[in-house]
């Protein structure tokens, strides 16, 4: 369902979701979105076929003025080696990924060059083999360079939509970024499982920055004639998963910390964003069903970047695959990226095929998916299609943000007792009270978001952020 | 009576009650305890307790920081007394995110524990150059430095500071290095004298180190 208008903080009219676009279960698959995204070359993202989505990175070496031609040259080993592959392998199309470092996004001109070339051995694949592709072009939030971060002005703020503008217009279709509003907080939340502070983190502190970050990236979008494709709550809900893969924080706790996140990512598709969603961005099981737009999943073939425990649930509902991001180091079977290209490809190769071979086979390989990790880990569980949408249907229902977190928090521990009570979620015993004090502290939780600002207010360490980026 | 209240004051800290914690400080204190011996029989060791139970995969980071909050405060408490005393924690460490990297939870969680180690720690901050590594290890006499780096084009930045702080003459000053792509092969080419995998084993190497 396309969402209702209302009034944004801004004063710009602002969709806001308050509805489910997919509310069964079995309609909430790998493949199909209700929204797809057709791209210049005619990928139709979430139209039917799932594509891979490669992203890679350096190898260890320094990136500045002098190594430059030296980065510019592992670049275009990097596309060309991988698309090369693609074409051998006669992938259906290929999303690529640049996710910029730092001192790329630091210096517009490295990032944007790079983009280029990235973008002209695309063109290259497609105009000598018909290989179609679009580039997704993430540039790095450099804003929490500083500390606190300056997130509405300076030199590292217009750098980034500097970084932006130059890729839209060299051809990058896709713009996404990994924000990092409400992150100043949110470290010290998760290493003090201080459910509280996750939500004054990411509902209070996160949306508002991502109304003002996404509404900044769509009007450059609109410009180029490019899409807002999505962010994620990487810095946040990818911090807990590995903080929680490290036995650092309760499993329980990062399972949680994914639903809430929902709230905070859904703000970019209330700005513009109409997918693929950020591969990154485990949340975005629970934002197809709430937004219909297609999404980028990562999970087994991003073991390269990072662990998780979600390598086959991940795929159940994706449209793109990922890896998330890997070395341009030399493997047997040759470099990295070629090699994870074919890999993802080969991923997607059985989830089209399934799909070809009709719903029923798609629901069965689906249900594989899903089944062979929901059972062995909470934040597996909460991931599976049906816990997705009781999830975004507890969003959706809420009249705010700091509402729709709590909700979503609360909705995450029931079916989570719920799950493990009925033998189908494994939960360890030291895990089991965290069930009932983060229920316990969301249900004392005052019911207006004002009480609770105040609140928190008073609690957090203000010196970490500059509150009038937040207008708080 | 008074070995009690230290493993009364050790397990009020395990537990992270801050109000008791502090109530038993002012009570060993009362009772004429000098301050440094609370810190090292009552303190250090409930840190050390909730160091090994993490160790062992009993409690997780949040129970391990509230017990640290609740030495913190006992602490607010004991430390003016040192201070005026002259006493200094024995050992001082610098730690920082290197160059152009931004990430600082496994920095930041290191130094939590190392404080709960009784290391005085100077936390640099993220994104370091070597000379604010060099100029703090000099101002504050450490005899340890860690080095945080999460991206691999980050890592040659810890090679710099190595080189740099050697080059200033830092020669007995240890340094340890971690974050996701490191290994101790790499630790191992640019002479640094430790790596860690984790947070609870780099206090066993920081001990290690400075004792060396």
């Amino acid at each position: 369902m396309w969402p209702e208008f209302a009034s944004g903080r801004h004063g710009t009219l602002m969709p806001k979701f308050t509805t489910l676009a997919i509310s069964d279960p079995a309609q909430l698959r790998f493949g199909v979105a209700p929204k797809p995204l057709n791209t210049r070359h005619g990928m139709s993202i979430g139209g039917g076929i799932v594509y891979p989505e490669l992203n890679f990175t350096l190898p260890p070496m320094f990136v500045n003025e002098t190594t430059l031609p030296e980065v510019k040259r592992q670049y275009r080993e990097i596309i060309d080696g991988a698309l090369h592959r693609a074409v051998e392998l006669e992938a259906p199309g290929v999303v690529i990924e640049f996710e910029t470092l730092p001192p790329m996004t630091e210096n517009p001109s490295w990032g944007i060059d790079i983009a280029k070339i990235l973008l002209d051995a695309m063109e290259k694949a497609h105009s000598q083999h018909g290989l179609k592709s679009v580039l997704r072009m993430t540039p790095n939030d450099t804003r929490e360079m500083e500390r606190p971060p300056v997130m509405r002005s300076g030199m590292l703020w217009e750098r980034m939509l500097e970084t932006f503008e130059g890729s839209a217009a060299a051809g990058a279709e896709l713009l996404s970024i990994e924000s990092v509003g409400g992150k100043e907080i949110h470290d010290e939340a998760l290493m003090m499982g201080d459910l509280s502070a996750v939500l004054f983190s990411q509902c209070v502190m996160g949306v508002r920055d991502m109304r003002f970050l996404w509404t900044a990236i769509d009007k450059i979008a609109r410009q180029y004639g490019v899409h807002c494709a999505g962010d994620t709550a990487c810095g946040f809900g990818n911090t807990a998963m590995v903080l929680a893969e490290q036995k650092m924080i309760p499993r329980v706790f990062a399972a949680v910390v994914r639903a809430v996140s929902a709230v905070r990512t859904l703000v970019g598709y209330e700005c513009g964003c109409v997918g693929p969603g950020k591969d990154c961005g485990y949340e975005n099981v629970i934002l197809k069903a709430i937004t219909g737009f297609p999404m980028a999943m990562e999970g087994k073939t991003s073991a390269c970047a990072h662990l998780s425990p979600l390598g086959n649930i991940a795929a159940a509902t994706c449209d793109t695959w990922s890896n998330e991001s890997v070395q341009n180091i030399k493997l047997l079977g040759g470099m990295a990226p070629t090699v994870y290209m074919e890999q993802l490809i080969y991923d997607c190769r059985l989830m089209n095929q399934s799909l070809a071979d009709g719903r029923d086979a798609a629901l069965l390989y689906q249900k594989w998916m899903v089944n062979s990790d929901a059972g062995l880990d909470p934040q597996a569980y909460i991931l599976t299609p049906r816990s997705a949408i009781a999830i975004a249907q507890s969003i959706v229902s809420s009249p705010d943000d700091y509402t729709a977190g709590k909700n979503a928090a609360l909705a995450a521990i029931a079916l989570l007792a719920e799950g493990h009570k009925n033998g189908l979620v494994k939960i360890s015993e030291l895990e089991l009270p965290w069930l009932d004090t983060m229920r316990e502290t969301v249900e004392e939780l005052p019911a207006a978001e004002g009480e609770f600002i105040d609140q928190m207010m008073g609690t957090v360490d203000t010196e970490k952020f500059v509150p009038k980026d937040y207008a708080l | 009576m008074l070995m009690n209240t230290f493993q009364e004051l050790t397990d009020a800290v395990e537990k992270g009650n801050r109000k008791e914690a502090a109530r038993l400080t002012q009570v060993l204190l009362d009772a004429g305890t000098a301050p440094l011996e609370i810190v090292e029989s009552a303190l250090v060791p409930a840190m050390s307790n909730v160091g090994e139970k993490f160790k062992n995969n009993q409690v997780f980071v949040p129970e391990m920081l509230i017990a640290a909050r609740a030495m913190k405060e006992a602490m607010a408490i004991i430390q003016p007394l040192l201070t005026a005393a002259g006493i200094v924690p024995k050992y001082t460490a610098v730690i920082g995110t290197v160059q152009g990297d931004l990430h600082d939870i496994g920095k930041n969680l290191v130094a939590m524990m190392l404080k709960g180690a009784n290391f005085n720690v100077i936390d640099v901050g993220i994104n370091v150059p070597p000379e604010k590594f060099i100029a703090a290890a000099r101002e504050n006499n450490a005899q340890l430095v860690g080095l945080s780096a999460l991206l691999t084009t980050t890592m040659p930045a810890m090679k710099t500071i190595v080189d740099a702080m050697r080059a200033a003459g830092l020669n007995n000053v240890k340094i340890m290095i971690g974050g996701a792509p490191i290994t101790q092969q790499f630790a191992n080419e640019i002479g640094a004298d430790g790596y860690s995998p984790d947070a609870a084993s780099a206090v066993d190497l920081a001990h290690k180190l400075v004792a060396a």
